[in-house]
Parts: structure tokens; sequence; C-alpha cells
């Protein structure tokens, strides 16, 4: 689905009679200056050099000037529009050069030609769009009777054109510059003779790879995909202990490379991953090495178009590779944490530079991640988790029966970490679409998946045992304290069957499933946490 | 000429730089503990050989909740109010 721009935002300027209008000076193309407003009536015009209306109506702007009842004030868009008009009308009035378009977009100009009468403290009388001759004429006897003006020689009527500042590139120049610009943000200025690329990345900015320059334009642009106010607070960010405000957040989903509508999902992961319970200064630093999965359920998976088939844990997807990646450099940025700095994982993980992909819910008679966790299933939602590897892929093209399958899944996620860590924190399994059928097909559900891998992981804890094959797991010298019934007491993988958390997601085709490996789970680790997309 | 919007929380870079050396350890020394595994020995044996050489020392010593995360605001500002030095142990 393609992204259509908010409508709602006022107008600048409400188009009503009595309304007092912006006041300004601007030079002709002589370099005289002409203010507004200085006279006891002043018809202010806007016109641009291509718009055949605008042509149309010249002869009736010059009539208009020589008139004794109002001073008037044409304004070119173009500086080269106002001499090419000059000379193919023969005018003797002075043109107004407002080629920056301030003063146009000061007036909220939508289409040319437009014409407005004030008065002397600048309040507008009346108002001209386009040309229709009946207006156009009325207005001529009414405001400026001493003009002679044969009104047979006009056509009825002549739509008028577009302003320049409604092209989408200027508006959005115009709106950075204007005086309510919502950016606060430190204005960085490059140097012709430098490479912008290669700038941001002498400057830290990049997490390795080219980011977008986030220009005034295109933070303007994907401040759209929010209404919140660009200086709203979203979290104070660690390790800085930074204010995460939505326009740095905005920068950031610009560097990543985000669409404006991707950014309520940037927002919502953010302001998950700064919450205690996940914990993201413990995730950043650890040596273990972890990194933020996000997972997006509800309807917004299908409207920012976030692949949740073919390849959802992979590359090719710009909402899935750009929202994940936007978490990160704004983590890097704005909180500050770097590899070398606070962010000190051993190895590192291809995941620590994006890992957000969605949840297929439909292909499923399962409840979805987001329902399991107490939102309804029209809610959009992020859940975080800090996961130390994955995904790690679960082949099984074997099983045909549920308990078989789920089985499976059991026996590879016992891997994690170590196959002697057990009653531990946090995984994900992602079953793919065909493990689906067949788990269905047994009248499976999540829960049941989570049951099976318990079971099958449960062991005794003198299995456990560090022995001469791996010095990892019980400590032999601890064995000696213990008596039969706890060296024989159940232990499964995971502390817990809430700790397994379950989404479906892949293609039609192919028995791959995945798990991703947690983190330090609980109080003093992370916790997983969900959030509901602003949309 | 580019213009783009700083994406960094914009502190004004600062120049750190160590800060000074006393020529001797005197008054009150803090031991943090991380509560990372086997801190508290290390930290132990170091507070065991300080007041074995500087006898005149006075040692507090103090836990984080957790090596996961920052120290929390009341524990940083007590060390500082009722410390001189401080040495932070890690562990593994």
């Amino acid at each position: 689905m393609r992204y259509t721009r908010p409508r709602d935002r006022p107008p600048r300027f409400i188009n009503v009679a009595g309304s007092i209008l912006p006041a300004f000076v601007l030079e002709d193309m002589t370099g005289q200056q002409h203010a507004f407003p200085d006279a006891e009536r002043t018809v202010v015009c806007f016109i641009k050099e291509d718009c055949p209306t605008c042509n149309l109506v010249m002869p009736l702007l010059e009539a208009a000037s020589s008139s004794e009842k109002a001073t008037t004030l044409t304004t070119g868009q173009t500086n080269e529009g106002n001499e090419t008009l000059i000379k193919r009308h023969g005018l003797t009035m002075p043109l107004l050069d407002d080629s920056t378009l301030k003063v146009s977009f000061a007036y909220d100009v939508e289409t040319v030609p437009l014409v407005v009468l004030a008065d002397a403290d600048g309040k507008e009388l009346d108002r001209l769009v386009g040309f229709d001759r009946n207006e156009w004429s009325t207005f001529f006897e009414k405001h400026l009777a001493d003009t002679q003006i044969d009104w047979d020689d006009y056509p009825e009527w002549r739509p008028g054109c577009g302003s320049l500042t409604q092209d989408p590139v200027i508006a959005d120049r115009l709106r950075a510059e204007a005086e309510n610009s919502p950016l606060r943000a430190r204005k960085i200025e490059i140097a012709p003779s430098d490479d912008v690329h290669e700038f941001m990345f002498d400057q830290g900015f990049s997490d390795g790879l080219p980011v977008v320059p986030p220009t005034p334009e295109r933070v303007i642009r994907m401040l759209e995909g929010t209404p919140r106010d660009s200086q709203e607070l979203v979290a104070t960010m660690p390790p800085n202990m930074a204010p995460a405000t939505i326009e740095k957040i905005a920068v950031n989903a610009v560097l990543a490379g985000c669409r404006p509508e991707y950014l309520p999902v940037v927002i919502a992961a953010i302001e998950a991953i700064c919450t205690d319970e996940f914990n993201c200064h413990g995730v950043f630093a650890t040596t273990m090495g972890a990194s933020p999965v996000m997972i997006i359920n509800g309807p917004i998976r299908e409207r920012i178009g976030l692949n949740v088939r073919m390849s959802a844990l992979g590359q090719g997807s710009r909402a899935n590779a750009t929202i994940g990646r936007a978490v990160r450099l704004a983590v890097r940025n704005i909180g500050g944490a770097e590899p070398g700095g606070t962010e000190r994982s051993t190895l590192g993980s291809p995941m620590k530079f994006t890992m957000c992909f969605g949840e297929w819910e439909e292909r499923s008679s399962w409840d979805p991640l987001h329902v399991e966790r107490g939102f309804n299933k029209n809610d959009s939602v992020v859940t975080v988790f800090a996961m130390s590897s994955g995904p790690t892929l679960i082949v099984d093209q074997s099983s045909r029966s549920a308990p078989q399958l789920a089985g499976s899944f059991g026996l590879s996620m016992d891997s994690a970490h170590h196959v002697r860590a057990h009653n531990g924190g946090d995984g994900i399994l992602v079953v793919c679409p065909e493990h689906v059928d067949t788990l269905e097909r047994d009248g499976y559900t999540k829960a049941d998946i989570r049951r099976r891998i318990q079971e099958v992981t449960t062991v005794p804890l003198k299995d456990l045992v560090a022995d001469d094959v791996s010095g990892a797991g019980i400590d032999p010298a601890r064995v000696a304290s213990m008596t039969d019934e706890m060296l024989n007491r159940p232990s499964p993988k995971f502390a817990s069957e809430d700790n397994i958390h379950v989404v479906v997601a892949g293609s039609d085709a192919g028995k791959f499933s995945a798990a991703f490996h947690g983190w330090a789970s609980g109080p003093m680790g992370s916790i997983p946490v969900s959030r509901k997309i602003d949309v | 000429m580019t213009t783009i919007l700083d994406p960094t929380d914009e502190r004004v870079p600062i120049e750190r730089s160590v800060t000074e050396r006393p020529t001797e350890i005197s008054g009150t020394l803090a031991l943090l503990d991380i509560a990372k595994p086997r801190g508290n020995v290390l930290l132990d044996r170091l507070e065991a050989k300080l007041q074995e050489r500087l006898p005149s020392i006075k040692i507090n010593r103090y836990t984080k909740p957790t090596f996961t995360k920052p120290a929390p605001e009341p524990l940083r500002q007590e060390i500082k109010a009722s410390n001189d030095f401080v040495v932070e142990a890690l562990a593994d």
C-alpha cells in the first residue's frame, strides 16, 4: 500500500476576508525594495511565468499597476520567469523577486494567479484565484474603477496553475526553513569539497554501512509519519541517558533509510527497549552479545509492506531492514552505545545491524504473539526480545506427526547457549508454514508446542554435571553435597513454558523453522516488552 | 553545501583528560563490586593488601544490585559523598 501524506495539517494562513496578511519586503529586478503594507490600499499578486493563465492576466495586472486606487505588487516565483514575463508582455510595472518562495509560502499560495486586496493595515478585503471573467471584472470595477479593460477580449474562465511552493521537494524545504519549523536539532553544514557520505562515516553516525543524509527536507518528510509533536520526549536512552525526542528518532530513521510510515513502529520499538524491563544498557554492553529482535503484529504489517513470508528474517524488504536498523542507529547516535565504548560484545552479531520481522498471523489458526501477550487482534504491536544468537535453523523434513516435529524443535533448541544450560530464559521459535500444517493436522496449538519442548528437553539434574568432555555444567564439587532427590530433579530447557515465544513466518515451501536464543532473562537481565504502535 | 541534522544527543565534544593522580592515598576509599561472579574475591584480596600497606585509610565496600545495569543514582551519590577514591572491580 502506498503511503499518503496526512492532509489534516491546518493551513498556515487562513483564507478569510478580514485576516491580517503577512508583511514582507521584496526587491524588484532593479534592486529597489517594495514593502507591504505601505499604502492606503495594495493589490498583492502572485504569478509564475510558465502558467498560461498568469500570462493571460499580465495585461490586467499591468493595468492595475497604473490605477490610482491602489498600489499593485506583483510577485514572480523565479528570477528567470520574471525577466521572461517583462520581455514577453512589455511590462513597465516592477516584478518582485520571490525566488526563495518565502513570501509565497507565508501566504500559503496554492494556485496562481492569486490576487489579494488589502487595506493600509494589511487586512484582506478581497481575493481572486485563477481567472473567472465575472469575478475579475467585478473586482476591477469595485476596487480599480479608473482602469479601462475590454473584458470581451478575455475568456469566461481559465483554471490557475499550482504554485511552485506546492512542489513536494520545494514545499519540504520551505517548511524546514519556516519560522514555525518543527526542527530543532543542530544543523551541520558540510562543505561542498567534502563528500557527504564520507563525512558521515567520519563523524561516526554509521553502523558501517552507508547512511542516508538526514537533510532538513528528509526529516520534515519523515515527521509526516507521526502526528506526535517533534519535541515530545519518547525515552531517556542509555548509556548517555540522552533525551530521545520524536525529532531525533526521525533523524535516525532517515539515516537508516526508513519511509515516513515506518516511523511509528520505530518510535514504539524505542519506547520498548528503553524500559527498565528490557534493560537496553545491559543488552548492548554485555560481552555475551545480545541484540533487540523486533517482531511486529497487527494491521500495520500490511500497511507498511513488512515481510512475513519468504525470507522474512533475511534481506530484501525495506521495512524489515530499515526499522531494525533505525532502532540500532538511534541507540548508537542518541544513546551513545558504540562498539569499543559501552558496547562490548566479544563477537558481535549480524543482528546488531538489524533484526525485525512480522508474524504471518493469517497462516495459522493460532493466536498471534500480540494476542497471547494481551493485546487485541486489531492492535498493531511491536515486541522486543533480547537475543544473543539466531536465527538458527531447525531442519526436519521427515517428521509427520506433531509430537515428533515439536520434539525436533525441543532437541534443536536444547543447544541454546550450551546443551547443559537448562532452566534458562527466553527463546523464540519461528515456525515455518509447512511445519504449521504438520502441527495443525494433529490439532497442536502453540501451548502444545511449548509443552512438548519442555517435555523432550527435560533431563535429571545429574545429566548436567561438568565432566571430562566439557567443563560446562554443574560443578562436580557441588554434586557431592547434593542428595539423590536433588540430582534426579527434572530440569527442562526453559525455566517456564512462558519463556518460549512462538511465531509463524516464512515461505510456503520448505520444512525449515528457526530459533533465536536468548540472553540473561528476568529482572537481572532482560524481559521481553510489547508496545502498541501509535497509528 | 549540504546541511544535515545532527543525529546525536549533541553533547559538546569535550577532550577528556584523566583526573590528576594524587601522590598518596589517604582518607576514605570505596571498593565497588559490580556483582559479577568472583568480583568479591578480587576485592577481598585488594582490601587486605591495601589495609596492610596503608593502615590509616578507611575502606568502604559497596555492591551494585546487578552488573547488567548502571549503578542506581543513590548508590553513585553515596559513593561520591563518602569517599575520596574508588576502585571498581570487573571480574569473570
